[in-house]
């Protein structure tokens, strides 16, 4: 017998386990199912709900399986008529105060509780006395509450405590009369707090925005890609008759585990926006009229034709497929003048960049670091995940420190936070020492750099510091990246190398401008006045899923394009993992998906090539094209590098977790959550 | 000798005369025929025919859109929306029989757990213009408005055997 491993038996079947295991790991292992409520993988063991009673040899009494540790010898019976008697019991004792109001329950047909009681659940009640009956809270507009039909599994609880950090929801009173609540009323407020409906197992909390609009077996459901940070999250969208009706969390432990940012499972609702662009429009002597698809892209393809100079600018969430297209027409059209970063503000050492920011280490690997130093970031709105895997980190003794001009909130303790002074002087400063010096013990160190820091005006001089921190004490360098796919279209190439910058591009008077999915007035930070300067040039042609007013002014023409459910396409995350989706939903009006659009844009302007019938085989030239890309970090150092910007407070080039693109913009239940209140300035709701 | 029998059973008519017969003994037998549409057959307060959706006595559409009778639908020829209404309940926004789809098994019956939809004894409808054959929520409604105290009755007979 080796010391790391105990032999137990499970129903009469020898199994192996590791010390320290608790049962129900090791039956759920073999796939022997235990039912359970409390239990949770990834949250700590409660105990509390008893459905996993089971019956072991020589204990007295039946004992839960996911608090009883592994012992060598142990025998364990799932199925033993003492275990599915105490199982009964406990689900009849479940039944007493759950109410039997399955139709009209949005958690009906996809409940633990309804599940079991098929299973272990009496068909007569024997309980004739009334039910308990609790007040619903109301704890904000994500998240719905049917407080009478909790269980108390508080998994939610332990959520608030294990995964936030924050404790939002506790309990109170005692044994009948306990209740799950905010103790003082009140929203619900953490990036990641929607993971409870998800978490519930029966109706309590539940999806406000899904509210009642459909039910789990009707929907189909399809694999999908976050698209609104650099991580990438693995979802699942639950469409009805080609409408997204909710997104789910799809477990991939290697990038976001069970969790899914609030704003990934809600910002469905900006596709039913009634912002929505469905007819392509043309300014006509200052007039828009609709028009149809084909006069409109023959008047973008003349435009195109005839322009001398053309300048392109694609939203950092683009798809690799429609940031090769769009690079594609810009080489036919003999330009360069392409470009993605139109979040930056300092470009004077972008020859510098690596060939696409790179985390410097893998996501799951954030957890294993010893030291992390994150420059110019409000990480938890920036990418919650990433935010989550740093607590992780620095709950399991890391050294978590930050450097920013503003101060951020964060529940773990973090071992140095300079602030209130511009980031690169902070950098510079003596108060560095002690992180330095973390960073240089620690075997495994990262350092990395914020999208605060990717916006900020003397960005040169913040990465070239950091790689002067990172190359002294030995740390990696990483980064995060604006949107969701700035890692892969660096790769695709939407960098204008010799040609006109994100920042410069503006300035020139060109002929013809292609605005791909971005809303001059909110998401172009590389120049000031960007809807002014639009409006100078000569013909500007925006494919936009939406309508708004500062796209009105500045652009010519307007084509509706899909948003990421009704398109397909790949992004590839800030750890380099390309990771493609097909398109779930019909399409709203007559919008298309953008590779399609820039495909027959690039027929009637006769570029060669332009042949694909499927955005597979886009990306399959784009890999071709591309080869393997390497990740690596950025090389330079601060001394090249120059403040050539204001050393600004980060407030004025942060951007709040809801304002980061145009769906999260128009996620109606986003945009009435605190963090969304606290955004724009109007306090605390 | 066959051939001669059957020579002057020929000529004597004989098949005709046995046909008389049945004529005959009929002839005073009780009719088992009606004369529909004036007269008709007897009917079970099972029958069913023309679906219907039940309100509460007190005007409360009963209908919580569960979605059991479009899940059960063999034929699916049930389509329904769901929302939160005005006053916060589960209703639905729309309910829609195909009754070109339907087969008529009473299934969506069976499944209602609250007697919303039901099958009412009515067999007598026609449709003129395409659509019509689309039984929308208010039109069920009105149906099930219009002949409530015959629907009552069939419930309340079926009951005992429930």
């Amino acid at each position: 017998m080796s010391d790391d491993i105990v032999n137990i038996e499970v129903d009469g079947k020898p199994v192996e386990a590791k010390p320290g295991q608790m049962v129900i790991e090791v039956t759920d292992n073999i796939g022997a199912y235990v039912p359970r409520f409390c239990y949770h993988e990834k949250l700590s063991v409660a105990a509390n709900c008893r459905m996993c009673l089971v019956d072991i040899e020589g204990a007295p009494k039946p004992i839960p399986a996911c608090a009883q540790p592994v012992n060598e010898g142990m025998k364990v019976f799932t199925k033993s008529p003492r275990a599915i008697a105490a199982q009964k019991a406990t689900m009849e004792f479940l039944l007493i105060n759950h109410p039997l109001d399955c139709p009209i329950c949005d958690q009906g047909g996809e409940c633990e509780l309804q599940d079991l009681a098929m299973g272990y659940g009496r068909d007569v009640s024997r309980y004739n006395d009334g039910k308990r009956v609790v007040k619903d809270k109301d704890i904000g507009p994500l998240v719905s509450t049917d407080m009478t039909r909790c269980i108390h599994c508080t998994r939610c609880v332990r959520f608030g405590e294990e995964i936030q950090g924050k404790p939002q929801l506790g309990t109170t009173l005692r044994g009948e009369n306990v209740e799950i609540s905010t103790y003082v009323e009140q929203n619900i407020d953490h990036e990641l707090s929607a993971n409870i409906i998800d978490l519930c197992p029966v109706g309590a909390l539940n999806n406000k925005p899904y509210r009642y609009s459909a039910r789990s077996w009707e929907m189909v459901q399809h694999a999908t890609v976050a698209p609104h940070d650099c991580v990438g999250s693995n979802l699942f969208a639950h469409t009805l008759r080609g409408t997204v009706k909710r997104i789910v969390p799809r477990v991939n432990d290697s990038i976001n585990e069970t969790w899914i940012a609030d704003r990934d499972r809600f910002s469905y609702e900006a596709i039913y926006s009634p912002d929505r662009l469905e007819q392509p429009r043309l300014k006509d002597g200052g007039e828009w009229r609709d028009i149809e698809w084909e006069d409109a892209l023959q008047a973008a393809a003349c435009a195109l034709k005839d322009a001398d100079s053309v300048g392109m600018l694609a939203s950092p969430s683009a798809t690799v497929e429609e940031g090769y297209l769009l690079n594609q027409l810009a080489k036919h059209l003999g330009t360069s003048n392409v470009d993605h970063r139109v979040e930056r503000r300092d470009f004077s050492d972008q020859s510098q960049d690596p060939a696409f920011p790179w985390l410097g280490c893998s996501i799951a690997e954030l957890e294993d670091q010893e030291a992390i130093l994150v420059i110019g970031s409000n990480i938890r709105e920036e990418a919650p995940i990433l935010a989550h895997r740093i607590r992780k980190a620095a709950l399991g003794g890391a050294s978590v420190n930050f450097v920013s001009s503003e101060k951020y909130e964060y529940f773990f303790d973090v071992d140095n936070y300079l602030s209130g002074a511009g980031i690169v002087e902070s950098l510079s400063s003596d108060d560095m020492k002690p992180v330095l010096e973390k960073l240089e013990k620690a075997d495994n160190a990262l350092v990395l750099l914020g999208n605060i820091a990717g916006r900020h005006g003397a960005f040169s001089a913040v990465r070239g510091l950091a790689a002067d921190i990172a190359k002294k004490t030995g740390a990696k360098l990483g980064t995060l990246s604006p949107g969701a796919n700035s890692a892969g279209l660096s790769q695709a190439g939407v960098l204008p190398g010799e040609g006109l910058h994100a920042g410069a591009m503006l300035d020139e008077t060109l002929d013809a401008v292609v605005l791909l999915n971005i809303e001059p007035d909110a998401d172009i930070h590389a120049t000031t006045d960007a809807v002014g300067k639009l409006a100078r040039q000569k013909f500007v042609v925006a494919l936009t899923p939406f309508i708004s007013d500062a796209l009105l002014e500045a652009a010519d023409l307007l084509l509706p394009i899909g948003t990421f459910a009704e398109t397909s396409g790949t992004y590839v995350n800030v750890a380099g993992t390309w990771q493609s989706f097909g398109g779930i939903a019909n399409p709203v009006g007559a919008s298309r998906p953008a590779w399609k659009v820039l495909r027959v844009l690039g027929n009637l302007v006769d570029a060669e090539g332009f042949d694909y019938v499927t955005s597979e085989d886009v990306l399959a030239e784009c890999k071709q094209a591309i080869g393997d890309v390497e990740p690596a970090a950025f090389a330079g150092s601060a001394s090249g590098a120059k403040a050539n910007g204001e050393d600004r407070p980060s407030e004025e080039i942060d951007t709040p977790l809801y304002s980061i693109d145009a769906l999260v913009r128009r996620a109606d239940a986003l945009q009435r959550t605190p963090a969304a209140s606290r955004a724009d300035g109007e306090g605390e709701a | 000798m066959n051939r001669v029998i059957s020579y002057f059973k020929t000529f004597a008519l004989w098949e005709l005369l046995k046909g008389l017969k049945v004529t005959q003994t009929n002839w005073f037998r009780k009719s088992v025929t009606l004369e529909y549409p004036e007269e008709k057959t007897p009917q079970s307060h099972r029958f069913r025919g023309l679906h219907a959706l039940r309100r509460y006595p007190n005007g409360e559409e009963r209908c919580i859109a569960c979605k059991l009778c479009e899940a059960v639908c063999p034929a699916l020829a049930i389509t329904i929306e769901s929302g939160v209404s005005d006053d916060g309940t589960r209703r639905t926004t729309r309910y829609d029989i195909d009754l070109f789809k339907c087969i008529y098994c009473g299934f969506c019956e069976e499944a209602c757990p609250v007697d919303a939809i039901v099958e009412t004894r009515l067999h007598e409808y026609h449709m003129e213009e395409p659509g019509q054959n689309i039984m929308t929520k208010d039109k069920l409604l009105a149906v099930g408005d219009k002949y409530d105290a015959m629907i009552s009755a069939d419930k309340a007979a079926d009951a005992k055997y429930r």
